[in-house]
Formats: C-alpha cells, sequence, structure tokens
C-alpha cells in the first residue's frame, strides 16, 4: 500500500472536493495505488510502483495499447477511467463516464475519471474541434467493453460455466441460473492489471475484441447526471490552474512590446532593481520578464521597467476602421482553386434578378475571463507545468522542442481553467512559464494581465465576403457566388515551438509560413449553379504582432455562416418567400445526400426548430411597426462536422437607442446519439449566447501601432443584460432510421454558435427592413444603420 | 512591508504586506483563499469578489490596509457543511460551464439578495450586469438566482 501521506494537502483536498460519496476517496486510498486527478505527485500510468522515484521522471508516453492504460477496478468495485481529453466546461468529462461505465456495466456512481495529464492518461490530444464525443469517445467505448468482456472470462473461469450463462450488472457477475453464485468485478481483480492487449494502428483506433453496444442497450448514456465537476466550483474547493503554489516559487509577468513589431534598444534595469522582492529581469531579443518573489511585486516591477524601443519603420496593420478596405484591395497570399458547379456565369447572367452584398466581421479574439497563466517547475532536471491549456499533449511536445529537453522529460499536469476554446495564450503562458522556470532554477508562475490577454491573446481572423445570387422568374435560387477573403496568413498552430509567442519575440521566424485558411458554407442547400472561392490576406506586420490569428470557437464557422445565411436571408426577401420555407425548398431540391445524411437532417433540424419556436410563415420584413421597441425574428443554419443545428432568434431593436436586445432563442439540434441531454442544452445556450456576444458586442480594435481594445470597457462582452428571456434547445434526430443500433454521437461544443450571428442579422431585418453586415451590431452602428434607412 | 490584521471568514489572520497591496494576492497567496480571482484587475469583471459589510467588494483594487470589517470568501459561504441555498441552486442548476467567474457570480447574487430577497427579473440582471462570464452562463445564473428567491431562502 502507498501511503497518501506523499501526496500534497491540496492534492488531497481535491480529491475529497471530486468525491461524491465517502467511500471515493477512501477507494482511492486503499485501492495500492496512488490517483491524482490533477496534481503534483502523478505517477506513470494507473499503476505506482514507486510514487517518489515517479516524481522524479523520466514521463514516458502511455501505452494506449494497453487495457490497463485506460481502466483501474478498484478493491471496493469501483472504476477508474483514465483518458487523455480535457473538460473546458461543458462536461466532457461527465459524458466519457457515463459512456464508459455503460459499456462496462458498471454503476456511474461507482466511477471516476482522470484526464488530460500527460504521463498517467493516454495521448488523446487534449480538446479541439468538438470531437470529443464525436472521435475520442469511440476507443473508451471500446476498451471499457473490452474490460467487460475480459471481467466475463474471468467469472466464466470461476464459476466454470460458459460466458453466455452469466449475467452482469452494476459491476457484479452472476450466474443466471443460480444467482446465489456472484462474484463483483472488485473480488476478479480489484487492485490487479488487466495486462491485457489492445490493438489498433492509432489512439483513435484503439480496440479489444469486444465490440461495443447497441443504442438500445445503453442505459447510462442518455441520463443527465449532473456534472460531477460543479460542486467543487461553486464550492470553492477545486483548485484550478491557477491556484498552485509551489515552495520557493516565484512569479513573473511579461513586458510586452508598446508598438506591435517594435525591437528592444535597452532596458534599465536600475528602475526596478530596488524594489522589494525583486529577482531577476530576463530578456532575450523582444521578449522581456520581470520576476519577484511577490505577486504584486512582480506587477508592479513589470510595470516599472525602463525599457526602450524602436518603433518599426512602416506601420504593422491599417487601423481597424481601415481593416476591410484594406483586406478588399490587398493582393491575397493564397487564393484557394474556386469550387464550381453548374455554369454559375451563364445563369447568373440569365437570372431574373440579381442580388449582392458583402459582410464583413472583424477580428474577434478569446480574451478569457481569467487571462494566461501557468507555473512551471524545473525540480529534478524535469519540467512540469500546471497548465489548463486544453491540449496538455502538445504543450509538454512542443516545450521539450522548444527548451531542447527529451520529450520524456517534461509533464503538464492538467487543471481546470477558464474557457479555453481553441488556440488561446495558454500555449504561449505555458511556454514562457518553462523558460523561465529553467533560467532561473526555481517555479515560476506566469500571470498575463487583463491588457495583455485582450490585446495579444491569438485572434478569430477578420472576414470579408461577398455575395451574388441570382434568382428565376419564379423566385428560385438558381445560382450562388460566395467570395471570402480572411485576413488568416501565418495563422498559429497549437502549442508550436516556433510559432509560440514567445519564441517569436525572441527572433525565431518559422518557415513556411502557415499559409492560413478561410471558409466555405456548410448547408446542403441545392442550387444548380454556385461558384465558391476564398483567399487567405496577409497584414503588413505578421510575426511579433498581437493580430495573431488562431483558432476560435468553431475557427472560421461563425464568419462564413454569418456571410453565407443572412445572404440566403437576402434572397429569400427578394424571392418573396418566408426565410424556413426558402430554405427547405433549397433542402427539398435534391434527393442527394451524404453517410450523414446531412440534407434530411438539416430539414428535420430547422422543421423542428420552427415548430418550438411557433415560426409564423411569411416573407420579411414586417412591417414596420409604432413604437420605440420594434421586433422580428430570424432563422440560420449550418454544420459543425456532422452536427446540424437551426438557430432562430427573436429580437427586440430599440429605434431611439439602437440596442439589440435578442430576447429568445431556440436552436433544433442534432447530434446524433445525445450522451447527457441536460449537459447538451447547457452547452448549447452557451454556444449560442457566446454567438451573441460576438454578434453583438466584440470587436478587436487597434490604430496603425497597437491593439486599443484592452479590458472589459474598451473591448465590450455580452452581459446579464443581454441574456435572453427564454432559450429552447430541441434535441433532434434526424437520422432517416433513428432506432439504428449504431447511431453515432456528434460534437456539440461549438456547432450552435455558427448559425447564431445571422439568425440575429435576419431577425433585426425582420423587425426592422434593415440589413446589417457588419458584425458586431453595437448600439450606435445599429443606430446609424435604422438612421440611414429612416427607421 | 507591515503587519496588517484581517478577519476572514471568521479566523483573524495577520500578514507582513505592503499595504497597498490588493486584498486579492494576500486572499490568494498569503491566505490560500483562492476562491477570489483574478480576472481583470481593474474593478471590471467581478472574478474577485468578496463580501464585506454586506457589500460585494471587488477585492482586486481594495488595498488591503483599507479593509476595516469581516471578509466573506466563497469558502466562508457554507455553514457546518450546508451549502449556501445560493450554492446548491448553482449545482441544482448547473449554472456553470468552466466556472472560473462563478466566485463572482455567486458572491455578486448574494449580496444583491442579502439586501433585497425579492428582486425582480430586472433588479437581478441589473445586480448582476456588471459581473462578466465569458463562457455565458447568464441564463443559468439567473435561473439559478430565482430558485432561491422563489424558495425564499437566502
Ligand atoms: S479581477 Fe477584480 S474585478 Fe476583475
Ligand atoms: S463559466 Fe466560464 S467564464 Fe463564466
Amino acid at each position: 500500500m502507498r501511503p497518501f501521506s506523499t501526496v500534497p494537502a491540496f492534492i488531497e483536498a481535491l480529491l475529497d472536493a471530486r468525491t461524491e460519496q465517502p467511500s471515493r476517496r477512501h477507494f482511492l486510498k486503499t485501492s495500492g495505488m496512488l490517483v491524482v486527478s490533477a496534481g503534483v505527485a502523478s505517477v506513470a500510468g494507473p499503476f505506482a510502483s514507486d510514487a517518489a522515484a515517479q516524481a522524479a521522471g523520466p514521463y514516458p508516453d502511455i501505452n494506449f495499447r494497453q487495457l490497463d492504460s485506460w481502466i483501474v477496478i478498484h478493491q471496493d468495485n469501483t472504476a477508474t477511467f483514465y483518458v487523455g481529453k480535457t473538460d473546458c466546461g461543458q462536461g466532457t468529462g461527465t459524458a466519457f463516464r457515463q459512456m464508459m461505465a455503460d459499456e462496462l456495466d458498471i454503476a456511474y456512481a461507482s466511477t471516476t475519471c482522470i484526464m488530460g495529464n500527460t504521463d498517467i492518461t493516454v495521448d488523446q490530444g487534449g480538446s479541439g474541434a468538438s470531437d470529443a464525443i464525436q472521435v475520442d469517445a469511440w476507443p473508451m467505448r471500446r476498451v471499457a467493453a473490452e474490460a467487460r468482456r475480459v471481467l466475463l472470462e474471468m467469472a466464466s473461469t470461476r464459476f466454470g460455466v460458459p460466458t453466455a450463462q452469466l449475467t452482469v450488472a452494476n459491476a457484479i457477475v452472476t450466474v443466471t441460473a443460480d444467482p446465489t453464485k456472484r462474484v463483483t468485478y472488485g473480488d476478479l481483480i480489484g487492485g490487479r492489471r488487466f495486462n491485457v492487449a489492445l490493438t489498433g494502428n492509432n489512439i483513435n483506433a484503439t480496440t479489444g475484441v469486444a465490440k461495443v453496444k447497441a443504442v438500445q442497450d445503453l442505459k447510462i448514456v442518455g441520463q443527465s447526471p449532473q456534472r460531477y465537476d460543479i460542486p467543487a466550483k461553486v464550492d470553492g474547493t477545486l483548485k484550478w490552474a491557477v491556484d498552485v503554489r509551489l515552495p520557493g516559487m516565484v512569479h513573473a509577468r511579461n513586458v510586452k512590446p508598446p508598438v506591435a513589431g517594435a525591437q528592444l534598444v535597452s532596458i534599465d534595469e536600475s528602475s526596478v532593481r530596488s524594489l522589494p522582492g525583486f529577482v531577476r529581469v530576463v530578456s532575450k531579443g523582444n521578449y522581456v520578464a520581470v520576476i519577484c518573489e511577490r505577486e504584486e511585486q512582480a506587477i508592479t516591477a513589470a510595470r516599472q521597467l525602463k525599457a526602450t524601443w524602436r518603433k518599426p519603420a512602416t506601420a504593422p496593420f491599417p487601423a481597424s476602421e481601415d481593416l476591410f478596405t484594406y483586406m478588399r484591395a490587398t493582393t491575397p497570399t493564397s487564393s484557394q482553386d474556386p469550387e464550381v458547379i453548374g455554369d454559375p456565369g451563364t445563369a447568373m447572367a440569365g437570372a431574373a434578378k440579381v442580388v449582392e452584398a458583402s459582410y464583413e466581421i472583424p477580428f474577434q479574439g478569446h480574451t478569457a475571463i481569467g487571462p494566461a497563466h501557468a507555473l512551471a517547475d524545473p525540480s529534478n532536471g524535469q519540467m512540469t507545468i500546471y497548465s489548463n491549456d486544453m491540449k496538455s499533449y502538445g504543450l509538454r511536445d512542443g516545450v521539450a522542442e522548444f527548451l531542447g529537453m527529451p520529450r520524456d522529460k517534461v509533464r503538464v499536469v492538467w487543471m481546470e481553467g477558464p474557457q479555453g476554446y481553441g488556440r488561446t495564450a495558454a500555449d504561449d503562458a505555458g511556454f514562457e512559464a518553462a523558460y523561465l522556470a529553467r533560467e532561473l532554477g526555481r517555479p515560476v508562475r506566469m500571470q498575463w494581465m487583463r491588457s495583455e490577454e485582450t490585446a495579444w491573446d491569438s485572434k478569430g481572423p477578420a472576414f470579408t465576403v461577398s455575395m451574388r445570387g441570382g434568382l428565376d422568374a419564379q423566385g428560385n435560387l438558381v445560382a450562388l457566388e460566395y467570395d471570402a477573403r480572411a485576413a488568416d496568413y501565418c495563422h498559429l498552430g497549437y502549442n508550436e515551438a516556433e510559432t509560440v509567442l514567445i519564441s517569436q519575440l525572441m527572433g525565431t521566424r518559422r518557415n513556411p509560413v502557415a499559409p492560413g485558411s478561410s471558409a466555405t458554407p456548410s448547408n446542403m442547400y441545392a442550387i444548380p449553379h454556385t461558384r465558391t472561392s476564398t483567399h487567405v490576406v496577409s497584414l503588413p506586420l505578421v510575426w511579433e504582432t498581437p493580430l495573431r490569428t488562431g483558432n476560435l470557437r468553431d475557427p472560421n464557422g461563425p464568419q462564413s455562416t454569418f456571410a453565407a445565411e443572412s445572404f440566403i436571408d437576402e434572397m429569400a426577401v427578394a424571392a418573396g418567400a418566408d426565410a424556413v420555407q426558402f430554405r427547405l425548398k433549397l433542402l427539398t431540391g435534391t434527393t442527394e445526400d451524404d453517410g450523414g445524411f446531412k440534407r434530411v437532417r438539416s430539414i428535420a433540424a430547422i422543421k423542428a426548430a420552427a415548430a418550438t419556436f411557433g415560426w409564423d410563415t411569411r416573407p420579411s420584413p414586417k412591417p414596420l411597426g409604432r413604437g420605440p421597441i420594434l421586433t422580428g425574428r430570424g432563422i440560420a443554419y449550418a454544420f459543425r462536422g456532422q452536427t446540424v443545428v437551426a438557430v432562430i432568434a427573436e429580437v427586440e431593436v430599440n429605434r431611439t437607442t439602437g440596442r439589440v436586445w435578442v430576447k429568445r432563442l431556440t436552436c433544433g439540434h442534432d447530434c446524433g446519439l445525445v450522451i447527457n441531454p441536460e449537459g447538451l442544452k447547457h452547452t448549447v445556450e452557451g454556444g449560442m449566447q457566446y454567438a451573441l456576444s460576438r454578434t453583438l458586442k466584440e470587436e478587436v480594435t487597434f490604430d496603425t501601432e497597437k491593439v486599443t481594445s484592452v479590458d472589459w470597457v474598451t473591448h465590450p462582452t455580452l452581459t446579464h443584460m443581454d441574456a435572453p428571456e427564454r432559450i429552447d434547445v430541441v434535441i433532434v434526430n434526424g437520422d432517416p432510421n433513428p432506432n439504428r443500433p449504431d447511431l453515432p454521437h456528434y460534437g456539440a461544443g461549438e456547432a450552435s454558435g455558427k448559425p447564431t450571428l445571422a439568425a440575429v442579422a435576419n431577425a433585426i431585418f425582420d423587425a426592422t427592413g434593415v440589413r446589417l453586415r457588419r458584425v458586431p451590431f453595437r448600439d450606435a452602428r445599429v443606430l446609424a444603420a435604422l438612421r440611414a434607412a429612416g427607421v | 512591508m507591515s503587519n496588517v490584521t484581517l478577519k476572514v471568514n471568521g479566523l483573524a489572520h495577520t500578514v507582513d504586506v505592503d499595504p497597498a497591496t490588493p486584498l486579492l494576492y494576500v486572499l490568494r497567496n498569503d491566505l490560500g483563499l483562492q476562491g477570489p480571482r483574478f480576472g481583470c484587475g481593474l474593478g471590471q469583471c467581478g472574478a474577485c469578489t468578496v463580501i464585506i459589510n454586506g457589500t460585494a467588494v471587488r477585492s482586486c483594487v481594495t488595498p488591503v490596509s483599507t479593509v476595516r470589517s469581516e471578509i466573506t470568501t466563497l469558502e466562508g459561504l457554507a455553514q457546518n457543511g450546508t451549502l449556501h441555498p445560493l450554492q446548491q441552486a448553482w449545482i441544482d442548476e448547473q449554472a456553470p460551464q468552466c466556472g472560473f467567474c462563478q466566485n463572482g457570480q455567486i458572491m455578486t447574487a448574494k449580496a444583491l439578495l442579502d439586501k433585497n430577497p425579492n428582486p425582480t427579473d430586472a433588479q437581478i440582471r441589473d445586480g448582476m450586469s456588471r459581473t462578466l462570464c465569458r463562457c455565458m452562463t447568464f441564463y443559468r445564473v439567473q435561473a439559478a438566482i430565482k430558485r432561491v428567491v422563489n424558495k425564499g431562502v437566502a
């Protein structure tokens, strides 16, 4: 037995906090292994022989082809699941537990889930692309099914009856013919290894011999157990990455160039040397950090440090008010070959009515509520990084490369943090902490300040989209052209040693430069003649810029869908058609479909949303109302991967102030098999409201030298005042064979935001007759548009 | 540096810090009370909220030496192992997404309901309006507050 005394108190507290029943902590303590859901003394893989030796590393990759790497059964007949994912607050950990418990035939409450620590969980890449449930849950289900199979074999041997004559429920195996003969999983294997090899060319393909259950046999999937992480988040006991404190640690703050692209000329260290707690100024190239013993001392010292910078000879970027003019005029850095269906040129020339419009979406940022942070500990010649980075494995790999350390000397302890919806500055802070920790030989906590986070975190690219559509004499959409430009050159990857900000500031230049990408619409409309083209453009300054682009929640989806689904609405208006009917007609105009049954599922999602909302079929706009408040409703729909969503927004537009309130949201949401309906609804609500913030509030502003949106005043975000009064999430299963035993589970983390921008724009048009084609719809912009239109 | 004595969640502490140090850093780094969080350091987001004299106070812009009365942090809301009704409502409503801002949401709501146990929907929106959430859990947070209001247990 390994005593738990080697675990720091806060890890013990953490385990207590995660405990839903008193027995949980007990089994973790007595199971003969050290289990750490996030913490200092984690061990190599689920089974540890010597925790002290383990703390010193090395930290080899966990072998995903071993059942023991995924599942441990304890003597008290409970189980711990080890998965290589991270939960960004959408409850994926709870969903994984449900799925694995179901396949294993154990009660949900008898399980725990350990996530995303590079040295104890298999490398499933952490989070990204809303694929946790769609992709990563499959190996989890299969290995849990395999564990059940192996346990049944063991029981079969014990009782001398074939497995077909055994019954299993709640982790107890019974001889069907003689229920007095029973054995628990804990008695069969508790605390010991399975020693069962798995197969699969890669981690996503991991499998044993057993098959997963048919959907109809799943009992825990489809229920809504509460998220296990929430209690400790509301009683203050959860320890987050931001909370870790280690003996001897120091606090670091960055000093960023005051102007984008500025060169550091000199640092006057005497400006801070006498400050209390001062430890060191570290600088290399244009990277500068100040380190002090205490946090507030580091903040003061970073503010007071005198440094001389040389401005770049040319402006790094146009001012934000000139951004779209610049983007349209500049020569693209790359253009994709247009995708052409039919003969759009001829069709457009022969159309009875042609409509043209262009749309603009500015840079928008992650701007996490808690600025980027990480703590790095260089003890034992290793590097341990405590981070909320959603891709903990990538952070490990990238830091190892950046520091020139062997990969197995670096580990990332993943802990919870503020919203991580893509390539956040958590990547950057992790590298910075590790670099400084190595320089100082002490644990270093890096914490970005608010202005740094808001100005310098990675951005979703700005888009301009030009669209043209042609209607025939009967009002059918016969031709459509989509042409998008994204300011996305030099797009950041995740945790790349060559492109994280510290690396750029130190002078590294990745070659070749990442080309970036634009995006095309995701709908399934049958339009006979289309031309879809995309381009990427670059701002003058490519490196060391606060306008670095990186993945932001459903990268490029909200931008392209804002244009595409606003424009479909414009075509419906031109045709004098109802917005729902116009879309349904475009979807029923063909019988073509694909493996995901995207067309029929589109129809189902739109119809479900319209029915729940109580959609009144009529063309837009409504006759203009008389009072100060104008109301309207709009719809938009999109795919994210295989998940289809239709969003209907009802708005109130105040014609005297320009304020838009989205009073009601309805979402028809089909992500296949739903694991946890309540959890799904909350995620969808969050996704739509997040998109409301992008629709109504968010924009990165800049002059020709620097970003000027640097806090919550200059960078407004949605608030309680803006929350809808009512949100309905309708779970749709539009599969043509809804009861198929292999109904897939698709992702849900991002889809619902995608069409929300256009739904709101369409609703504003319905209310006012004014078409807004430039996000965000802040009061002043809306009011100006209403005034210009005489509304 | 100088000695500052604080009473937090019923316990007195003396710390040796610069009197201008924001209360937030003393709570988090000296007293290990990490319910309050750093979100902006500017008094704009509410992540660092604590309750002093029944008022929701932003500890990131409160110099530690100016605090005269007892401080309640998120850790101090539960009594004898029983969660505060708001905390329970937060669980029942499954209000958080990532949860990072929720200290501010809960503490601001507590101060709001302590002053006005029966707020209207508009008063809830208004009272919570400066407490930000980047996961946009506003709809559920308001629902959780209304659960408590409707039960009359705050
Ligand atoms: S951290 Fe204090 S208000 Fe934001
Ligand atoms: S729950 Fe994530 S910031 Fe509020």
